[in-house]
């Protein structure tokens, strides 16, 4: 009964985070942009969360009659199912988890975010609209890439901690964050962290300047929220593995273990929406020349390396 | 050469193929031509007379047949207007045609000139004029479900002359199904031996399209193979209102065709219909009129920066720019009263003087922007990534742009510093430096570039106006201006008749033709007025930048992905009312 209230509870609480993230995106982009962003509903604004929740909730759930009904529905929901679970795996402290999954932890991680992939396709392709199936194809062809030195990159932190545990792994950073030693993977993991959960720059399945809304063109009302709070749960869940994996997690003097936690994701999802606000976004085919060309040999360099310096000492 | 040498060189190359020639207003040198050595003398004056009229700036039509009192020239019921311009100085030429009966015809140009493809569709969609051997003859602007040619002069004017507008539901489907893009009508394949195509359409509502602009796409994949852009959806018919107003409350409508331009809009039209009634424009009102056209040409490339910059995907810098753009409206309201749409200038001036304190808000001004447009630079010129997505796409070399009749930054992109306000310099721009920005390669990044260094001379040219503004009277006092002048109508009968006159029926301009082509926001514009000496104008033509400049589109993206298409529409800086009219 505990276990089953810690696992609501942890859920809850990042739904309504990745909800409130909303705001702050939009607060964050409103300062950065000189002007206010939303501040009308409730103490500076923030209930406004609640305004859109409400006014999204009651929108008509229109499933277009030229789609595939089933993939459509069920695209919204693997995304957020994929996230959500995939959350499960991160230790916050060293008392609050859902499921530590000793030993694999990282590895369900990759294989939920590489699962959260097909909800983008799967709405693309079961909206029966060029513009999504556009999306799609991005999509995936940006996943495929980007997945695979999402992963290579992490090797280097696996290598050192010895373990695919996270909690040994931040263990492992007791004595020195592994953003310092593997520099290399951290900048290439936030980059593929970026491609996978496409965000600007490398919001290319749904680049509203060429392709409307892309792969989501389609949705609205709850099926279009829940792309959206799955958006920012990606953000979040990408963060928090950043926090964990290279930053030492819970690690930290005199503040509690969640408070550290907290502030260091807090400052990547902030990092990412200023990232937001200050990018124009490359095209499809050097996005791709990026990955291949640039990141996928910066990883394996940061692979060989680490694995002969550990070889040598 | 002068325009009578050329005039007279013609005359003696093609003897009695070149018909009377026509004395008109504005000092263009008007030629007739028969129908059958059209062909000969155009290519003639393109590509053996030196200097060479390399681009075909215009071509138009009037319906003839309800002029008050015969018109100048041969008997005809419509005139086709082919305007050419040197671009070796500012030279033009106009060659006219008569034509006759009701379904007039004669060959089309466009083997000459590509950019004539566009323009004959128009004076076929709007006269129903044929032009043989034109590839795709349609409507342009109207629907391909409509009936009539509506700037025939028979042609009602108003919709409550047409008898009531109703729509059933079975003819709004036909209105749709009519719309329906047919690949193989535009001699498209649907499929290569590898692949299917994807037609897609872009537009008309679709956020980078900036207004209402459909273009389809030929898609292999994300590669654009081609594309057909599709206008008509902003048409107001902006040049039939020219025929139903007075020459005076005219003045506003123009102000909305290039809704960005503003004043640049009324500047044209108020010196074309000045050149007509001949009226002389005092000293302080002509700096006045540049000082907002600078004014103008500022927030609509600012407005333009920011757009670019968010179609290649920067949120950001449109909050700054437009921000900015508030500050120049400060100014415009400040001394308009108005903001987008000031119908400011007046026939032999402006509406009033400037307003007290006007010196000290531009000054604030000129000295607040410079510093911004640094940072811009950081911001937006000098990304990398911004860089990546416009140097090198949607690239046309200056013999193209000339050809299709690019004008403006897009032609100065290409690396020609031809700027009219340098080339025939008009209301005393002649009397103040500046320098014209050119780019080299005529991609987007350089045309890019082009707008933002206009931006920094366009402040020289209000400094320079601030420092310098002459004193004397913001309206001339012939009697044709308007409003007339007012304060001795009470002391002299002649006075109180022509303010009588001027204001119940509004001026009557003196029959004659004048076209006078300013640089506007977007490239050249200008407007074309035929009077047969009423209180209206006969054939009110406007010649804007954005026409031939979409029509370049398919040109410059064929073989390219559809990201470039999208930066290719932000680089070229139209506004669908200034294409549509």
């Amino acid at each position: 009964m505990m276990g089953l209230a810690k696992v609501f509870g942890i859920l809850l609480v990042l739904v309504i985070l990745a909800a409130l993230l909303t705001w702050v995106e939009r607060r964050l982009l409103g300062l950065w942009q000189d002007r206010y962003g939303p501040n009308r509903v409730g103490p500076a604004g923030l209930l406004q969360v609640v305004a859109d929740m409400i006014k999204i909730l009651f929108k008509e759930d229109w499933v277009p009659p030229f789609s595939d009904r089933l993939g459509f529905i069920l695209a919204p929901a693997i995304v957020m199912a994929s996230l959500l679970v995939a959350f499960a795996a991160i230790p916050i402290t060293p008392d609050i988890d859902i499921w530590p999954m000793n030993g694999i932890g990282l590895l369900f991680i990759l294989a939920m975010i590489s699962l959260s992939v097909y909800s983008t396709v799967l709405g693309g392709w079961a909206s029966n609209n060029k513009y999504s199936l556009v999306g799609a194809l991005r999509a995936v062809a940006q996943m495929l890439s980007y997945e695979v030195f999402l992963g290579l990159s992490l090797l280097g932190v696996v290598l050192q901690a010895q373990s695919f545990d996270l909690r040994q792994i931040v263990a492992a950073q007791a004595g020195l964050w592994f953003v310092v030693p593997q520099f290399l993977g951290f900048v290439v993991f936030m980059t593929a962290g970026i491609a996978a959960i496409h965000r600007l720059p490398f919001d290319l399945p749904e680049a509203e300047s060429e392709l409307t809304a892309g792969f989501h063109t389609e949705y609205s009302s709850m099926k279009f929220g829940i792309f959206f709070i799955g958006e920012y749960v990606g953000i979040v869940l990408v963060s928090a593995m950043l926090a964990t994996l290279f930053f030492g997690g819970w690690l930290g003097p005199v503040l509690p273990p969640l408070l550290w936690f907290l502030t260091k994701t807090g400052a990547f999802i902030a990092f990412f929406i200023l990232l937001r606000a200050a990018l124009p976004r490359p095209r499809y085919d050097q996005l791709m020349a990026f990955g291949w060309k640039l990141l996928l040999p910066l990883a394996l360099l940061n692979l060989m390396v680490t694995a002969a310096i550990l070889l040598a000492t | 050469m002068t325009g009578k040498d050329v005039l007279i060189a013609l005359e003696s190359r093609f003897g009695p193929d070149i018909g009377p020639r026509q004395t008109v207003r504005d000092g263009t040198p008007t030629l007739w031509v028969a129908r059958s050595a059209l062909h000969q003398v155009l290519r003639h004056l393109k590509d053996e007379r030196d200097p060479p009229y390399r681009m075909l700036y215009d071509l138009t039509a009037i319906d003839d047949r309800m002029r008050r009192q015969p018109p100048d020239g041969p008997a005809r019921d419509f005139t086709i207007v082919y305007h050419l311009l040197s671009l070796q100085g500012a030279e033009q030429i106009r060659l006219k045609v008569a034509l006759s009966g009701d379904s007039p015809s004669l060959p089309t140009v466009t083997d000459i000139w590509p950019a004539a493809d566009w323009y004959e569709r128009e004076a076929w969609d709007m006269f129903g004029i044929r032009f043989d051997g034109h590839r795709h003859l349609r409507r342009i602007l109207l629907p391909p479900t409509w009936e009539g040619h509506p700037l025939r002069k028979d042609y009602p004017a108003r919709a409550t002359e047409k008898g009531c507008f109703t729509l059933s539901e079975a003819k709004e489907d036909a209105e749709q199904e009519a719309l329906r893009f047919h690949p193989e009508e535009w001699g498209m394949a649907r499929q290569s031996e590898s692949s299917d195509f994807m037609f897609l359409n872009l537009g008309p509502n679709h956020p980078s399209v900036h207004g209402v602009f459909r273009v389809v796409l030929q898609l292999e994949g994300e590669n654009v193979v081609d594309a057909v852009p599709d206008i008509g959806y902003h048409h107001r018919g902006a040049e039939k209102m020219g025929e139903r107003q007075s020459w005076h409350t005219y003045i506003p409508y123009t102000d909305r065709v290039d809704y960005l331009g503003g004043v640049n809009n009324n500047f044209p039209y108020v010196m074309a219909v000045e050149a007509l009634a001949g009226i002389a424009v005092p000293e302080r009102a002509q700096v006045i009129r540049v000082m907002l056209a600078e004014l103008f040409r500022i927030a609509s490339h600012l407005v333009f920066y920011g757009t670019m910059a968010q179609d290649v995907g920067a949120l950001s810098p449109v909050f700054y720019m437009f921000s900015d753009r508030e500050r120049v409206f400060e100014i415009i309201e400040a001394i308009c009263g108005a903001r987008m749409h000031p119908g400011w200038f007046r026939i032999g001036g402006v509406a009033q003087d400037l307003p007290a304190g006007w010196d000290k808000m531009v000054k604030e001004f000129v000295q607040y922007l410079p510093p911004r447009m640094d940072e811009y630079d950081d911001l937006v010129m000098n990304n990398r990534l911004f860089k990546m997505r416009t140097k090198g796409v949607g690239a046309y070399d200056l013999d193209t742009a000339i050809e299709w009749g690019a004008t403006g930054p897009s032609l100065r992109a290409c690396g020609l510093a031809w700027d009219m306000r340098k080339q025939r310099p008009y209301s005393r721009y002649e009397a103040f430096e500046f320098d014209i920005p050119v780019g080299c390669r005529g991609d987007c990044y350089d045309r890019t570039a082009v707008r933002v260094e206009e931006i920094r001379q366009s402040l020289r040219i209000i400094g320079q106006c601030l420092a310098g503004m002459p004193e004397g009277p913001y309206k001339s006092d012939h009697p044709l201006a308007t409003p007339p002048d007012k304060a001795r109508t009470m002391h002299d009968i002649e006075t109180l008749i022509d303010h009588f006159l001027n204001v119940s029926w509004g001026p009557v301009i003196p029959p004659g033709e004048a076209a006078i082509c300013v640089e506007a926001t977007k490239g050249l514009n200008s407007y074309y007025l035929t009077s047969d000496g009423g209180t209206m104008s006969y054939r009110t033509r406007i010649r804007t930048p954005s026409f031939p400049h979409l029509q370049m589109i398919p040109l410059i993206c064929r073989g390219r992905l559809l990201p470039d298409l999208i930066a290719v529409l932000g680089s070229i800086d139209f506004v669908m009312a200034d294409v549509d009219r």
